[in-house]
């Protein structure tokens, strides 16, 4: 399977075979604010969906980033590590913050795909 | 009533205005109504408060009128005129937590100097804008060194001082952590680094220790790091960092401890300044306010608090610790004390401290029944005298002399009656210490 | 065009000064390291004995002489605002008047230059005035017992909290009560207090009408839970009027009630919580007992206790024996928790709030308490046409809760609003607090203004509110213009902190 899959609370995971590249999408860097911190998991962390994968710090507020499916991390992105502004600027690309060894692609049928997030946003 | 600017007059028109009759009708939610009567008096003029207050500040015996040799964590130290005038300033005194760093500038800018002077006093990279004083930040360096090393047990010197001990070890108890804490260490004989395994998150270490004895931490702070723990130095006299290895230069990762000697009166122990610092690496998991530099829309220099989502307000129950308030402005009489002391000052006045301590030790060499106990010391030492201690000290008090600390008094059974801590400052006269020698010999 | 929107059109100056509105550079830039404002005479030749310890220079801190200190920190105070030079009408914070009798007191040297660890003989009316406070404290909470030894308010919950744990404990209940009931409108030291003692936190879900219903706490009442934090009047300037109801659920099912005693300034000297069947509050002293609130601190949380968690106090306690007071410094034969911090608790802070209680006399606090209200009320009816309530317009207590809807489609956030009272000369309301209010405006005047003083500042909000409504948004994005510093780039300050001097920085 490959292609963009969301949740509603605004986390996507791009897939492509058995991986996955995990972020969050425009929208939730835009209610956010500057971005001033993000809280990786390890390499290796073993990751159920639903649970907290990562958090994000703005300067006023605190906020978890939960896994859209269930799997192993197997790389974070050092790049927002050191530069957290570049989820702001380019979530869905250069700001990407785990990708997964995808444990149950069948979870992936639960998620939304792009124009059905698309459309939840506009109702938001 | 003088502190009430309403007049009824103006209560009556508020009260028009809002559309009540009485203003009872605005407590109207409260179960069983109003409450009328209460066992206390009336409200007293400022002359009658006065007189109150004074009469029970006179049944107290106050350092400036007795030879004063009293220690054991808070010191008694020479302040500046110009400090207690200026934190006495309407600005500071009276002014709110900065969260609005426009109009809170000087605020921050001073706790921006604070945390400066902490580090380079410390020997550590950066430090935060206080705490409460040195016991509750040695709780917080303790939980803080469970967070970044993933373990929950910490191993406690036998010289930490006795609160300080009791504090970790309450809220190591109450939180579910385990703490060793070994048995109180009168001449700093302990073997610590045969006690240091992979087990522990931290070792937390006084120096200069509670029974005045200066501890190297050089090779305790490698057997830490070698079993991937933390060591936390703790210091309850500060005026001693001017003149001994800073905590930072042996090895530590988090030095905590209490700043009252410097800026601050005793006040019967409260309120004091928690002074607390560590290395960059760190800087996410340290507890308390930070103060931070940033610029503003016009590019000027600044301060602003930062890193706030580490705290309670905002990370709730995730947060590294419930602390709301520093100790602002105690913080700044260190500052300002610290600033007129500067480098220098700090280190003559810590010079004086130690001559005088050293000048004492000898005179007490000629009195029978006492032995200084100590290799080594700063200000204060442990003086071993024939029989007790505290019964020595409450009749030295009863004619008029303050001689000290009886160990019993902060470890009671633990077979250390005979110990009492005496500490020596700048504010120690030569007939103080003739004084007390005197009647150290007519005691005994 | 706004930037150049300047108080003055005038020409830049050569110092950076404006008047009195002086730029003042680092302690670290000005001061120098040979440079003291003590004099001390070197002491004569003398053995050592640091034990090889001995550093080998001076610390590198700069110093100032004593005019050049005095002219520093003369001119940062001046880049303060503080209750001394206005109304701070921050909700939650009571930022009442500041007595300096209070400092006058405190600086006796009876009270001051006495050390916590001289022989209790000396020291009797130190104890005695301990032992007042207490009564007071008592008397108008209608409690059992006070634990002085908090240094400040969420110091005070944990040990609220500590005595309730070791009190569960003492039953055997450890393992099985382990959840604390919170209400979303929470002050966030709440939860994060229970946290810390590995209590697993249950939010009660809020009202419509902005107060906790005990329909809502039942479901979530069971064996499981350990107790339940409420605010009362909570933190949208409510009265929970389903406290004793809520209390008495709590404490049939086994759990302990605690009150976060912030907003006492509310009820003091008109209701008792202990009547509500408070298990335990902690009293801000630097908020309803007006001791200054210093810049930050220090403050000071003595916790009152109820009967049933008296037991648990931690040391010292204070005990009347026959011939005078004693504190006991330790648990021993007790069943007390412990010790929270070293030595006896923030006497300098005591003294203060002995003072304040002695001048207001028990009917003085009972008037504070309710000009504190009503001065609440009467902003409240002045700005309710204006301003949108969460909760919808009520009578509420000494706080007085707005939120953003108002602002809607007007471009100006409750940020920029707040920002734009600086302008006028005023500092800013609570905001963005409670969450359970979308940007909250949280005000509390405190019964330390006088009409004229909130007359104005109503006057002022209702210019503020109009010109906001009527599109001059642009403005209040740039506020505050007059203000010594313009707003501050604080996600710099989070990606790149800088916590202090480093050699050779300006």
């Amino acid at each position: 399977m490959t292609g963009t899959h969301f949740t509603k609370d605004h986390e996507y995971v791009r897939v492509d075979g058995n991986a996955g590249v995990v972020g969050v999408t425009d929208y939730a860097q835009s209610q956010l604010g500057d971005i001033v911190f993000i809280e990786l998991p390890p390499v290796g962390k073993i990751i159920s969906k639903g649970e907290p994968l990562a958090t994000i710090e703005s300067v006023k507020a605190a906020s978890e980033v939960f896994s859209p499916v269930s799997g192993e991390v197997v790389e974070v992105n050092d790049v927002i590590d050191e530069s957290p502004a570049v989820v702001n600027e380019d979530p869905l690309g250069a700001g990407w913050f785990v990708k997964l060894r995808l444990s149950d692609p069948d979870e992936l049928a639960g998620l939304l795909d792009e124009a059905g997030y698309e459309t939840h946003v506009q109702n938001l | 009533m003088r502190y009430h600017p309403l007049t009824n007059a103006d209560r009556s028109e508020m009260r028009r205005a809002i559309g009540v009759a009485d203003i009872a009708e605005l407590f109207a939610d409260m179960p069983g109504g109003v409450v009328e009567n209460f066992d206390l008096p009336r409200g007293k003029s400022e002359i009658e408060v006065e007189r109150h207050l004074e009469r029970l500040a006179a049944k107290n015996l106050p350092a400036s009128q007795a030879p004063f040799f009293v220690g054991a964590g808070a010191y008694r130290h020479h302040v500046p005129a110009s400090v207690d005038h200026l934190i006495q300033r309407s600005e500071f005194l009276t002014s709110y937590t900065p969260y609005q760093p426009e109009i809170s500038q000087g605020t921050l800018q001073y706790l921006f100097e604070f945390q400066t002077q902490v580090a380079l006093l410390t020997g550590m990279e950066i430090a935060n804008a206080s705490m409460y004083d040195g016991s509750t930040g040695c709780a917080e360096a303790m939980l803080m060194a469970h967070r970044v090393i993933k373990r929950r047990k910490a191993l406690l010197s036998g010289g930490l001082h006795p609160h300080y001990i009791d504090v970790a070890r309450t809220v190591a108890r109450l939180a579910g952590d385990d703490v060793v804490s070994l048995a109180p260490d009168v001449t700093a004989a302990e073997d610590l680094i045969a006690r240091i395994d992979d087990s522990l998150s931290c070792v937390i270490v006084q120096t200069p220790d509670f029974f005045g004895n200066l501890r190297d931490l050089r090779a305790i702070a490698e057997a830490c790091h070698r079993h991937g723990a933390l060591l936390i130095a703790v210091f309850t006299e500060a005026v001693s960092l001017g003149l001994l290895t800073s905590p930072g230069a042996m090895g530590a990762d988090i030095v905590v401890g209490e700043g009252q000697s410097i800026g601050n009166s005793l006040n019967f122990g409260g309120p004091y300044v928690g002074l607390f610092a560590t290395r960059q690496e760190f800087l996410r998991q340290m507890p308390g306010r930070l103060c931070g530099a940033t610029v503003d829309t016009e590019d000027r220099r600044g301060y602003v608090l930062t890193l706030s989502t580490r705290e309670q307000h905002i990370r709730r129950d995730k947060a590294t610790s419930n602390i709301c308030t520093n100790s602002g402005l105690c913080a700044l009489a260190f500052s300002i004390h610290m600033t007129l002391l500067g480098g220098t000052g700090l280190s003559r006045l810590a010079r004086v401290n130690h001559a005088n301590a050293v000048a004492l030790k000898d005179m007490l060499a000629q009195v029978k029944g006492v032995d200084v106990l100590n290799n080594s010391f700063f200000n204060e030492f442990t003086l071993k005298v024939k029989g007790d201690a505290a019964a020595l000290v409450e009749r030295l008090a009863a004619r008029g002399v303050l001689a000290g600390v009886p160990v019993s008094r902060l470890l009671p059974n633990a077979g250390l009656d005979d110990l009492l801590l005496i500490a020596s400052t700048e504010m120690n006269t030569d007939e103080d210490r003739a004084t007390l020698v005197a009647e150290l010999k007519g005691a005994l | 065009m706004l930037d150049q929107l300047k108080k003055t059109e005038a020409p830049a100056t050569f110092t950076g000064n404006r008047g009195l509105e002086l730029e003042e550079p680092l302690l670290f830039d000005i001061g120098r390291d040979d440079a003291t404002g003590v004099d001390i005479d070197e002491p004569a030749p003398f053995a050592s004995r640091l034990g090889g310890l001995e550093r080998k220079e001076p610390v590198a801190l700069p110093g100032l002489s004593e005019p050049e200190t005095m002219r520093h920190y003369v001119r940062l105070s001046r880049k303060n605002y503080s209750i001394d030079g206005g109304i701070y009408p921050l909700g939650s914070c009571t930022m009442k008047h500041n007595p300096r009798l209070n400092e006058k007191m405190a600086r006796l040297e009876g009270f001051a230059d006495i050390h916590p660890l001289q022989p209790q003989s000396t020291v009797q009316g130190a104890l005695e005035v301990m032992e007042q406070l207490t009564h007071w404290l008592l008397t108008l909470t209608n409690m059992h017992a006070l634990a002085l030894s908090p240094k400040a308010g969420a110091h005070g919950e944990s040990c609220g909290l500590m005595a309730i744990k070791s009190a569960i404990a003492a039953r055997g209940e450890a393992a099985t009560r382990k959840t604390v009931l919170v209400p979303q409108s929470a002050h966030g030291t709440n939860p994060a207090s229970a946290a810390l003692l590995g209590f697993e936190l249950r939010t009660i879900p809020a009202g419509a009408d902005g107060i906790v219903h005990a329909e809502a706490v039942e479901p979530l009442v069971g064996p499981d839970v350990a107790a339940i934090m409420l605010t009362n009047p909570n933190t949208c300037g409510l009265f929970e009027r389903d406290i004793a109801k809520i209390a008495k659920m709590v404490r049939d099912a086994g759990g302990y009630f605690y009150c976060d005693g912030a907003n006492f300034n509310a009820i003091a000297g008109v209701a008792r919580p202990g009547d509500f069947g408070v298990d335990a509050m902690h009293i801000n002293l630097h908020k309803t007992f007006s001791t200054p609130h210093g810049g930050g601190g220090p403050g000071a949380g003595p916790v009152a206790l109820s009967a049933r968690l008296a037991p648990f106090a931690p040391a010292p306690l204070l005990i009347r024996e026959r011939d005078g007071l004693r504190l006991k410094e330790d648990v021993e034969g007790t069943q007390g928790f412990g010790r929270i911090t070293a030595f006896h608790g923030q006497m300098g802070m005591f003294v203060r709030a002995l003072a304040y209680m002695l001048a207001h006399g028990a009917d003085g606090v009972a008037q504070a308490s309710r000009d504190a209200v009503l001065s609440a009320n009467y902003v409240r009816v002045k700005l309710r046409d204006m301003m949108s309530a969460p909760f919808g317009d009520r009578p509420c207590m000494h706080e007085v809760l707005f939120d953003d809807a108002w602002l809607n489609g007007s471009g100006v956030t409750t940020l920029d609003f707040a920002k734009a009272m600086i302008d006028e000369g005023y500092h800013p309301m609570t905001i963005y607090f409670p969450l359970v209010a979308h940007g909250a405006m949280l005000i509390e005047p405190t019964e330390s203004e006088s009409k004229a003083s909130l007359d104005l500042f109503i006057a002022t909000l209702r210019n503020l509110g109009e010109r906001a409504l009527q599109g001059d948004e642009a403005a209040f994005h740039a506020a505050p213009l007059h203000a010594p510093r313009r707003r501050l780039d604080e996600t710099l300050a989070a990606r790149k902190p800088v916590l202090r001097c480093t050699q050779g920085a300006a």
